[in-house]
């Protein structure tokens, strides 16, 4: 199903982005390349920022997904003290605007870090990665807790009876039912990073939006501003749907709900 | 003081406890000797299972004392986890581990927390499914068994670790009463061959077959208790009375 699905959509969506881009094809001025040539023309360079684009959310979903899971821990520990910091941190970090964020990280972190005698460049991209990595981890703390506190608590009470300890009770018997039940609402969050990651341009990164931007000043012809968007559109359009796709038959599967 | 096994193997004393306001066990005490089968009765909300779960410390309590083979339960020194090696509880709802087998359910606990050899835990584990009648079915997942089935594994789970004691609490409740006698003939083999058992049922003419003694428990307090012969023919309490009338 998702096979045909898929198929169904490569197929629709560069058709999607040509209609896009005729209309403005006929108002491309005489004596100028047609607007599908210049799109050809700066596709390699948008594309490599897109790539760009795509590690970024790669790394900050793995990043935010180690801390999340730290910090998910955390909110069921059985210790007060812990379980209400990290609901605290987790709140704070699931409620803030992204971009304010990302803003806080790349200012705030300086641009290399010495650590004893030798010194770390940290690039804006790093830092950016960073930035986004903190809503994720927010939010995949609360995955985690919302997950494991999902388990009906004779799970905890018969093993608790079998003389497991707490931590064992935890990875062998809670977090393995677990996993399912997270899987679909992770997902979810990665396919919302990717469409986030263009807030990286604001900071500096040469990822796609930036280079479109740049592109567009190149050109600086006012008809190719919709078709470049577009086709930006359709890139990410692409790389999600199918997630979403992917996810809600995962849901299905599991009877879960995002 | 050693504990020797002509001593009562539970002994519980006076034991209060209360969540919140509401006080729940109002000062019962109880012996049970070793091979002893003894049952729990009483209405619903009478502190039955929060009984049960005070002698393997799943529940604390606020006053009295619970000793097994002589050693004081709420001791703050105690290591609860030796004591709970010692007593297998079944609950009413089974709570099997979903993700894993009938056979690794059984297995699980004698490998991570006795950390036993995994060629001797298998063994006893199938003998023990064939024990419990469900030799057959060593690799069906629990969401592939009847709830009578799934409530053997459970038992067998916890025989797994050898116990000395097992707690029953309710554990024929929520089965197809089809279902209900296979689970009864499993717990009366225990019992017949010596297994301390202390149950909380509801199953009367069972009670009255394997019980060596009956408890009858009513808002918080032990009314009435006796050998089934007696309580269930000659009840003397009015309360004891009126439930029997009711289930009987
Ligand atoms: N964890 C708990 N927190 C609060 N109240 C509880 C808890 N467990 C049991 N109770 C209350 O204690 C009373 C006795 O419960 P229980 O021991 O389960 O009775 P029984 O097993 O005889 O039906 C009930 O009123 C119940 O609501
Ligand atoms: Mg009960």
């Amino acid at each position: 199903m998702t096979q045909s699905l898929l198929r169904r959509w490569i197929l629709l969506l560069p058709l999607v982005s040509l209609v896009l881009a005729l209309p403005h094809e006929a108002l491309a001025a005489p004596g100028q390349p047609g607007i599908l040539a210049s799109l050809l023309k700066w596709t390699p360079l948008i594309f490599k920022g897109f790539l760009l684009n795509l590690l970024a959310s790669v790394l900050s979903m793995a990043l935010g997904t180690l801390f999340g899971a730290f910090l998910g821990l955390a909110q069921i520990s059985p210790n007060r003290l812990v379980a209400k910091s990290a609901w605290a941190v987790t709140q704070f970090f699931r409620n803030a605007p992204w971009l304010v964020l990302l803003f806080y990280t790349v200012l705030l972190i300086p641009f290399e870090i010495g650590i004893s005698g030798g010194v770390i460049p940290l690039p804006d991209t790093a830092k950016a990665i960073l930035g986004l990595a903190l809503p994720v981890m927010g939010n995949v703390s609360e995955i985690v807790r919302g997950a494991v506190q999902s388990v009906p608590s004779g799970q905890w009470e018969s093993a608790q009876a079998l003389a497991f300890t707490r931590r064992q009770t935890l990875w062998m018997i809670i977090l393995p039912q677990c996993l399912k039940r997270m899987l679909p609402p992770w997902m979810n969050l990665y396919a919302v990073l990717t469409m986030a990651t263009p807030l990286i341009s604001i900071v500096g990164v040469e990822e796609a939006m930036t280079m479109t931007r740049a592109a567009l000043a190149a050109e600086n012809r006012s008809e190719l501003l919709v078709p470049m968007y577009g086709m930006l559109l359709v890139w990410f359009y692409l790389y999600c749907a199918p997630i979403a796709a992917w996810t809600k038959r995962l849901e299905m599967r599991f009877g879960v709900k995002a | 003081m050693t504990w020797t096994a002509d001593q009562p193997i539970v002994k519980i004393f006076d034991v209060h406890k209360s969540f919140g306001k509401t006080e729940v066990l109002k000062g019962v005490s109880m012996d049970v000797a070793a091979g002893e089968v003894v049952c729990i009765i009483g209405p619903s909300g009478s502190g039955k299972s929060t009984l049960l779960r005070c002698i393997n410390a799943l529940a604390v309590i606020d006053q009295g004392s619970v000793q097994v083979e002589g050693q004081e339960v709420h001791d703050p020194d105690l290591d609860q986890l030796a004591l709970r090696r010692k007593v297998g509880m079944v609950f009413q709802q089974y709570n099997l581990f979903p993700h894993k087998t009938a056979l690794q359910n059984v297995m699980m606990a004698p490998l991570h927390v006795l950390g036993e050899k995994r060629g001797d835990v298998e063994a006893r584990a199938r003998e023990l499914m064939r024990k419990v009648r469900l030799a057959g079915k060593e690799n069906h997942y629990p969401g592939e068994l009847s709830g009578g089935q799934q409530q053997r594994v459970a038992i067998a789970r916890s025989l797994a670790m050898r116990p000395d004691i097992m707690l029953f609490d309710e554990v024929t409740a929520a089965l197809d009463p089809e279902t209900v006698k296979e689970v009864l003939v499993t717990i009366r083999d225990l019992a017949l061959e010596g297994m301390t058992c202390i149950l909380v049922t509801h199953e009367m003419g069972f009670a009255r077959e394997v019980a060596d003694h009956v408890y009858f428990t009513d808002h918080g307090v032990i009314v009435e208790h006796g050998p089934p012969e007696i309580l269930f023919s000659q009840p003397q309490d009015p309360r004891t009375k009126e439930f029997l009338s009711h289930v009987l």
